[in-house]
């Protein structure tokens, strides 16, 4: 094992991580803002509503991420349409597809996770809203939605989880992501054992981050679930 | 049904009246040509077998049910609803139940507070966002509240460090938050350990004695007897017998309701 090499190899690991961090950070922050109206039209009783936003799901969930990025990076680029829109500037780089792609794929994981969540608020308290004479969407805002967010926060959790793994395919679309920079290099130095295990110990450093984030996180939401401080 | 926009109820009810309400789940009829009235400062009192509707008649009145036929006043106002083809009755206007609703206090045998805010939290909701009240004075009302039915100390907790009579304390200040004309409570006390029924059958008698108008389905026959000024006895989905606590408690007319109320099973 060569120690010198992986030693040399962090910071531009380093930069491939930062890279990561970027392309996970905005596709969750964009895809929570989509996953909230899926959501809630996914529970809608309007098929109007509610039956695109079960076929968006269903095709996100049932098709592999690859398969996803390399639609939008070289499927878009052949349509004459898409060349030709606004939109070209786009979705020429790959940067942006992939946070095209990964925030298409997280929103629909995270509308799933909180459907769940939405449906697993107590009856009871969604009738006590109704009882005061709340108008639904004042409801779903001021009860439905922050006592949902709490249901889904461990499942949440796992999505931002595989998502900073999945985050990896964004290398096959030439982007210097983690991955991607370690594949770099081990086209150069012909170290493939050495890159890997550096890129690896990366991704669970950031891992471990997360967990703890979503562990203090957890805490914060829920000092309903706590013992009563004691000190009035 | 009446195109006539506001007809006054039929047989007096200022505060309330129903007329006629049908209601079925499934196959099951539940309700079968219910109609009562309350006038303003009544305390009527709902007794019954268990699943003889007394619970669905009272979730009829703020439309947390929407009976398939009958028609419902409340404080004179009628609340117009229109045939959906084979669904029944639905309101012709969402404003009209949100603001109805918002006049009629519920508490719940459950007492659903929502528990992940604090009591104080649970107590100014409504007021600011149903009400528009200002935040200081929601802030106020609700103090003065915590403070009559005995929470005060309790304002920053959070509904799961409290105990079932204290939730439920706490679910009827919320209700009268809303300064409602009318109060309706299902079975406040079923849920409760024997020891808590009493605090919170104090801070019910507390409020009938202020003048309110309160609709109570209760097994608490004792309490009952003690607050009410009319009182409804259930039977199969049809009003078996009502009238004076006295009249009914003493001597029943119904055959039915002496049977019910000499097996003290409720
Ligand atoms: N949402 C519902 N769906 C189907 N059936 C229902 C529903 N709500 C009530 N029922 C049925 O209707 C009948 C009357 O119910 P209701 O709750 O009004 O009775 P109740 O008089 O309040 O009884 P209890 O004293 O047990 O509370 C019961 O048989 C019950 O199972
Ligand atoms: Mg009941």
């Amino acid at each position: 094992m060569d120690f010198q090499l992986m030693i040399d190899s962090i910071p531009q690991l380093l930069e491939g991580a930062w890279m990561t961090v970027k392309l996970v950070a905005l596709a969750l922050a964009l895809g929570i803002c989509l996953a909230i109206p899926l959501a809630l039209a996914r529970v809608s009783k309007n098929p109007f509503l509610w039956m695109p936003v079960y076929g968006f799901i269903f095709v996100f969930r049932g098709t592999p991420l690859l398969v996803q990025i390399f639609i939008v990076y070289y499927g878009l680029g052949q349509s004459e349409a898409v060349r030709e829109s606004i939109f070209w500037p786009f979705f020429k780089e790959a940067y942006w597809c992939a946070i095209f792609t990964f925030t298409l794929n997280t929103s629909a994981y995270t509308a799933e996770i909180l459907r769940g969540a939405i449906q697993a608020v107590p009856h009871g308290e969604v009738e006590a809203a109704r009882a005061l004479g709340m108008p639904r969407l004042l409801m779903l805002r001021r009860v439905v939605v922050p006592r949902a967010f709490r249901l889904a926060l461990p499942a949440y959790g796992n999505e931002i989880i595989l998502m900073l793994k999945g985050s990896a395919l964004a290398s096959t679309i030439t982007l210097l992501d983690l991955t991607g920079v370690a594949r770099v290099i081990v086209a150069r130095t012909f170290a493939p054992y050495e890159l890997f295990i550096m890129a690896a110990i990366m991704y669970l450093a950031l891992t471990l981050l997360i967990v703890r984030a979503l562990k203090y996180a957890e805490w914060r939401l829920s000092p309903h679930l706590r013992p009563p401080r004691h000190s009035k | 049904m009446t195109e006539d926009e506001n007809p006054p109820p039929p047989n007096g009810g200022s505060a309330l009246a129903v007329e006629d309400l049908h209601k079925s789940f499934g196959k099951l009829e539940v309700l079968k040509g219910v109609s009562a009235s309350a006038e303003e400062g009544d305390v009527v009192s709902i007794i019954g077998a268990s699943g003889s509707g007394k619970s669905t008649m009272l979730r009829c009145i703020n439309l947390l049910e929407t009976p398939d036929s009958g028609r419902i006043w409340v404080g004179g106002e009628l609340i117009r609803m229109k045939q959906a083809g084979r669904r029944g009755l639905v309101p012709e206007s969402q404003r009209q139940v949100d603001r109805i609703r918002s006049t009629v206090g519920m508490v719940f045998q459950s007492f659903n507070l929502w528990t992940h805010m604090t009591v104080m939290q649970n107590l100014v909701e409504a007021p600011i966002h149903v009400l528009k009240l200002p935040k200081v004075e929601a802030h106020e009302r609700a103090e003065s509240l915590l403070q009559r039915v005995g929470l005060i100390d309790k304002r920053d907790h959070y509904p799961a460090h409290l105990s079932g009579g204290q939730q439920q304390r706490a679910a009827i200040a919320r209700a009268l938050a809303m300064e409602p004309q009318l109060m309706l409570f299902d079975e406040p006390t079923s849920a409760l350990d024997p020891e808590l029924v009493g605090e919170v059958l104090k801070v019910i008698r507390d409020i009938a004695e202020e003048g309110r108008t309160m609709m109570i389905v209760t097994h608490e026959m004792a309490f009952a007897r003690e607050v009410s000024s009319k009182v409804i006895f259930l039977h199969d989905g049809l009003v078996e017998e009502e009238g004076p606590p006295e009249q009914l408690f003493n001597a029943p007319s119904s055959e039915r309701c002496r049977q019910f109320l000499a097996a003290g099973e409720y």
